[in-house]
């Protein structure tokens, strides 16, 4: 009896899969849509740094060790990615936004979105770290 | 035979509970979240720079300032919901197994918890200084 209950050990039938990333020609805006996953999956995990901060402010131990790794030269690679990660995925958010409205659809309209996602998230990384480094006296 | 007079299964008929009125709740509190993320995340960036290069009790000082512990538990709680949301569309894509899945959405739900409460223990602490 259990034996014709089985169904799901019959293999699968082959039927063609639809085409998937390997297929297509890459363009823009299908690269800012993985990127923006790609940014919210890394922030998802850049949390733990966030927690780490908070949790280290509590005690001067703590936030010297803190301190030493976000000084640190990986410190500081990982605290750049993450900024650019977080603005990256705040306007590429925005412009999830205005598609919600209806808007933003159309074939130059949404290569312009897309570009701007990238140039704006790559401009407002850059000028908040010069600035940050500039008025914290460089190194 | 004529058309069906409605749609619904009979199993729905006998049940008679009509739309369960709650498909879109995760699409909603992912726009939700996402349009409160934006102001917070500015805001959070804001203290964070303001308080780079300060000495501890500094820090621990204007984090544990009335004003910017709301806007941190605000930032805490909005991005700890749409990343949630968030990783379990990931997961929900690309993991077709269903106990691995289930693990992994499980993990998820853990991982976002403990991350958020950790991080509201750290603000709280600063603020009421326990």
């Amino acid at each position: 009896m259990a034996e014709t209950r089985s169904l799901e050990a019959r293999t699968p039938a082959e039927r063609p899969l639809s085409p998937h990333l390997q297929i297509y020609r890459p363009m823009l805006t299908m690269m800012m849509s993985i990127a923006h996953r790609i940014t919210g999956f890394a922030l998802y995990f850049g949390t733990l740094l966030l927690a780490w901060w908070l949790i280290a402010a509590v005690s001067p131990n703590g936030y010297a060790r803190f301190q030493w790794f976000a000084g640190s030269w990986i410190g500081r690679l990982i605290l750049f990615g993450y900024t650019w990660a977080l603005i990256h995925h705040m306007l590429g958010g925005i412009r999830h936004l205005i598609w919600d409205t209806g808007r933003g659809f159309g074939p130059s309209e949404r290569e312009w979105l897309a570009a701007a996602n990238l140039i704006g998230s790559i401009a407002i990384t850059l000028i908040l770290w010069i600035f940050v480094l500039l008025t914290m006296g460089g190194s | 035979m004529s058309a069906p007079k409605h749609i619904r299964t009979p199993l729905a008929r006998v049940l008679g509970r009509g739309a369960a009125r709650s498909g879109t709740e995760h699409f909603w509190h992912q726009r939700l979240t996402a349009v409160a993320n934006i102001p917070l995340t500015i805001a959070a960036v804001i203290i964070l720079i303001t308080l780079l290069g300060r000495n501890q009790a500094a820090v621990a000082q204007i984090l544990g300032s009335p004003a910017v512990t709301i806007i941190m538990l605000l930032f805490i709680f909005s991005i700890t919901i749409h990343m949630r949301i968030g990783m379990a569309v990931i997961i929900e894509d690309y993991v077709h197994d269903e106990s691995s899945k289930l693990t992994l959405l499980m993990a998820n739900t853990f991982f976002t918890f403990a991350v958020g409460l950790a991080a509201v223990y750290g603000i709280l602490k600063l603020s009421f200084g326990l």
